[in-house]
């Protein structure tokens, strides 16, 4: 019986890059193998290992909809090491992705019920992977509403899905710019997220609220939900730890009892409460 | 011995330090001793058997904190404090040293410069243990050094014990975690087992004070302290400094001037 | 399961069969001034007069670097090259303590998580132990507190417990044992009804793995973390000598166009560890980092993988240069 090398990344090519923001950049991959691009599925909520041969390993989301087929995408910030390697390489280019890992946002739970994601600047990738995949199913859900903000208006990332989601009438799409981040022809909201998350005041009723961003917007972020009237079990996030293997072995995710690469990255706030807060 | 545990009791008690970094029994030999009350101080212990280099503590800040602190230490500890305050990585009025003399008297000092008298005393000798091995050594030619030292980085693991029980190694990022670019491989191979010692060897010219901490860390028993003590010993004479003492001019890798005795250079 | 008897010549012979079978042989051998396992030929190299070895087995089926793949890139084409498993010798490990044998069980709980771990597997294969129970023990030693016994089976394909006569009583436990027997059944006679248990040390439980369980479950704000920990240089050698601590981190070794990603031992108590990118580091502290290791291998494992991560064989204690003493810390917490 040969088992599968977990370590040993599938072959993809770079199919498009889209420049996001200073920095910020997507990417769209392609299998390079056809078997491996028929077998290949995943969940909203999943990331992958992403390799630029000759760096090392990078965690990223898979931030494109499961029901888009025939490519994945990750969006990256140009950081450390393997990120610029990453950055360097141009559409034609072969890197390495293993995944899917982690565990999913629960969509299916979800139906029927009204949706509010919440995001700040390079964290709305993890959630663009599951507003698409709402959208592309969006008899499923009642009202959508999505609150994303950023620094300025250059640092807004996925700029022409926000204008695509913006003119959806099933969508409320609010997006805002740190004060002192916006242009003279800005015409979003001007204010931090968990401002202007109470400014909307979604209501909390038949709701799930998906929040992600730095731990300084989550940290001021989950107290206006608490007093909008969300339970801990209607509020869920996605995690970013430092992360190697990917797969509940190495040890570096490893937080209290849970293994952010395995029992996450999705989390409701209910279970966060089980581990510790100073640890991730 | 009982004259500093009492001191360091009282300097407790007073308030005049708010922790006494010392030794107390362990398993098999003794050990590092934090005292922050009057109570765990008077388990302090002071004889021969003390030999692990506590100035290895003093810059760390999340455990001294911002007020004085006191140290018990064996000269070993004292010629590290001193590189430390010519590296300008403590402050006379942080710290406080207390010392048992040969003749069994507490000594207590409060300035570098009371430290460094006192140091002065006392001549950098070898003990059994690193004449034994350096005599065979240096009864070697080069390619049966080399070989000697590879086949004990054949065992070295990269634990970075070493690193971590110097006082010296207080950089709060060190060569081998930067990696762009990687200058070091940070995998255990032979050979980049070897870069980084020598890399560590390089980093310790004219600071190292053969404390032997690094030597005792290694869970491997490579002696590792052996090679910076022989380029102590080596270099001391050739750039003009006394071996355990800070040299006045400056360190030997880190600073140059016109008149300086070196030829290789012109 | 079979139990028989085995003379001091016997032993030798067998030990000799062994190495003639073209089988790497590894065992505890005197250098240095340490007792570490190496590549053995002769009975004779291997040491006698010893507790425990400084360092455990587990590179023999986690190596402290490993291949996980090499690579090459052509054209702007990248080719692969998967690790092969054929690579991999017949090993047989001789003279293994029985807390050394029993770390495969936690090793491979963590290796086989939901994923199986191709390249720890292929080492398991082809690796046999041959154990030894334990005539001695020192004040470092606490197997009978984890589970353990001096005379414990677990992990070991066969194990021998030393007879007064020289000879010993050799209990075959697996297959992979019944091949090392037959490699020489000659020398294996009857069981002789020699009692196994009176050539055992006698070593009393410190501490009850239950109530150390329950403390620790309520212990997470607790003082003693910085208490405990702050003689603590945050080196590694604990993590790296233990025969259970898995953590590790991937390389790329780069020459040029070609390259090989490497997996290497790491060790929760480094600062680097969890050090974000960002440069947010959720474990700055030596306490929490103290912390991760006991409630890791106390609490955390035993309630996800059903198995403590520690197996007492107290090498870490030993091997620390600012004694800190495991036995000396899970003892102090149970009586909290």
């Amino acid at each position: 019986m040969s088992q599968k090398n977990t370590y040993l990344p599938y072959l993809m090519t770079i199919d498009k890059v889209i420049k996001e923001a200073p920095g910020v950049k997507t990417y769209r991959l392609k299998f390079q193998d056809e078997s491996e691009a028929a077998a290949f599925d995943f969940q909203a909520g999943q990331f992958g290992e992403y390799s630029a041969f000759g760096e090392g390993e990078s965690t990223f989301c898979i931030a494109s909809s499961p029901t888009r087929k025939g490519y994945i995408e990750c969006t990256f910030r140009d950081t450390g090491r393997v990120t610029s390697g990453l950055a360097s390489l141009e559409e034609g280019s072969t890197m390495g992705f293993r995944g899917p890992y982690g565990n999913v946002f629960p969509l299916d739970e979800w139906k029927g019920k009204n949706l509010v994601f919440i995001a700040g600047g390079i964290a709305l990738p993890p959630m663009r992977c599951v507003i698409w995949n709402a959208l592309d199913l969006r008899e499923n859900f009642k009202e959508i509403t999505i609150i994303y903000g950023a620094k300025s208006v250059n640092d807004l990332v996925y700029k022409n899905e926000l204008k695509e989601w913006e003119e959806r009438p099933d969508v409320k799409m609010v997006t805002t710019v740190d004060p002192g981040g916006q242009t003279s022809d800005w015409k979003g909201e001007v204010g931090f997220v968990p401002t202007i998350v109470e400014k909307v005041a979604p209501s909390a009723d038949n709701t799930i609220a998906i929040v992600c961003g730095p731990p300084i917007m989550i940290k001021f972020t989950f107290p206006v939900l608490e007093k909008l009237g969300f339970t801990d079990s209607q509020v869920y996030t996605t995690l970013e730890n430092r992360m190697k293997c990917g797969v509940g072995k190495c040890g570096r995710c490893n937080v209290g009892k849970l293994y952010i690469c395995k029992d996450g990255p999705v989390f409701s706030k209910e279970e966060l409460n089980f581990i510790p807060a100073e640890e991730y | 011995m009982k004259k500093l545990r009492d001191r360091a009791v009282a300097l407790l008690d007073e308030g005049t330090v708010s922790l006494v970094i010392g030794y107390e029994e362990g398993t098999k030999r003794p050990r590092p001793l934090f005292c922050r009350n009057s109570e765990t101080a008077r388990k302090l212990i002071f004889d021969s058997r003390c030999f692990h280099n506590l100035a290895v503590y003093v810059t760390k800040k999340e455990l001294v904190g911002k007020e004085r602190f006191a140290v018990t230490a064996p000269i070993s500890t004292l010629r590290s404090i001193l590189q430390l305050y010519v590296e300008n990585q403590l402050s006379e009025d942080k710290l406080l040293v207390l010392t048992v003399d040969t003749s069994g008297e507490l000594r207590e000092f409060v300035t570098f410069d009371e430290i460094s008298a006192y140091v002065a005393q006392f001549e950098m000798k070898r003990g059994e243990r690193e004449q034994e091995i350096l005599a065979k050594i240096e009864g070697m030619t080069r390619e049966e050094r080399w070989k000697f030292w590879m086949a004990e980085m054949s065992h070295c693991f990269k634990c970075y014990a070493c690193r971590s029980a110097c006082p010296l190694c207080y950089c709060t990022k060190c060569v081998v975690e930067i990696n762009r670019p990687q200058w070091i491989n940070p995998w255990p191979s032979p050979l980049s087992n070897m870069e980084w010692h020598v890399n560590r060897a390089m980093h310790m010219v004219g600071r190292c004070t053969a404390c032997g901490a690094c030597g005792d860390a290694c869970p491997v028993g490579i002696p590792i302290d052996l090679i910076t003590r022989k380029m102590m010993e080596d270099l001391a004479p050739e750039f003009g400094y006394i071996p355990g003492q800070p040299a006045k001019q400056g360190n030997a890798l880190s600073s140059w001037k016109l008149d300086d005795r070196e030829q290789f250079i012109r | 399961m079979e139990t028989k008897y085995i003379s001091q010549g016997g032993l030798a012979q067998w030990f000799e069969s062994i190495v003639a079978s073209g089988k790497r042989v590894y065992a505890p051998v005197n250098s240095r001034g340490q007792v570490d396992f190496k590549l053995v030929k002769k009975l004779s190299e291997v040491a006698d007069d010893y507790i425990q070895t400084t360092q455990s087995i587990k590179a023999s089926v986690y190596p402290k670097a490993e291949v996980l793949f090499t690579y090459e890139k052509e054209h702007g084409k990248v080719n692969l090259t998967d690790f092969d498993p054929d690579t991999i010798p017949e090993t047989v490990l001789w003279k293994v303590h029985p807390c050394d044998a029993a770390g495969f069980k936690p090793l491979s709980a963590i290796f086989n998580w939901d994923s199986a771990d191709k390249l720890h597997n292929a080492h398991l294969v082809k690796t046999s132990v041959i154990s030894f129970s334990c005539a001695k023990a020192d004040e470092s030693c606490f197997c009978t507190s984890v589970n353990g016994s001096p005379g414990n089976t677990a992990g070991s394909d066969v194990q021998l417990t030393v007879l007064p006569d020289g000879g010993a009583i050799a209990e075959i436990l697996t297959p992979k044992g019944e091949a090392l027997v037959a490699l020489l059944p000659s020398v294996f006679e009857a069981d002789r009804g020699d009692k196994k248990e009176q050539c055992l040390v006698d070593l009393p439980a410190r501490f009850s793995l239950e109530e150390v369980n329950a403390k620790l479950n309520k212990a997470f704000n607790s003082t003693v973390w910085k208490e405990q920990s702050e003689r603590c240089i945050g080196c590694g050698a604990c993590a790296f000598v233990c025969p259970t601590c898995a953590c590790f981190d991937i390389q790329e070794d780069v020459h040029g166009s070609k390259g090989r990603r490497i997996r290497c031992w790491d060790a929760c108590g480094f600062a680097l560890f969890t050090l974000h990118t960002s440069g947010h580091n959720p474990r700055e502290h030596q306490s929490q980092r103290w912390r991760q290791r006991i409630l890791h291998k106390f609490s955390y494992m035993p309630d996800r993988l059903s198995v403590v991560g520690c197996t007492g064989c107290g090498r870490c204690s030993r091997a620390c240069p600012v004694d800190m003493n495991i036995l000396e810390h899970i003892t102090s917490i149970a009586k909290q």
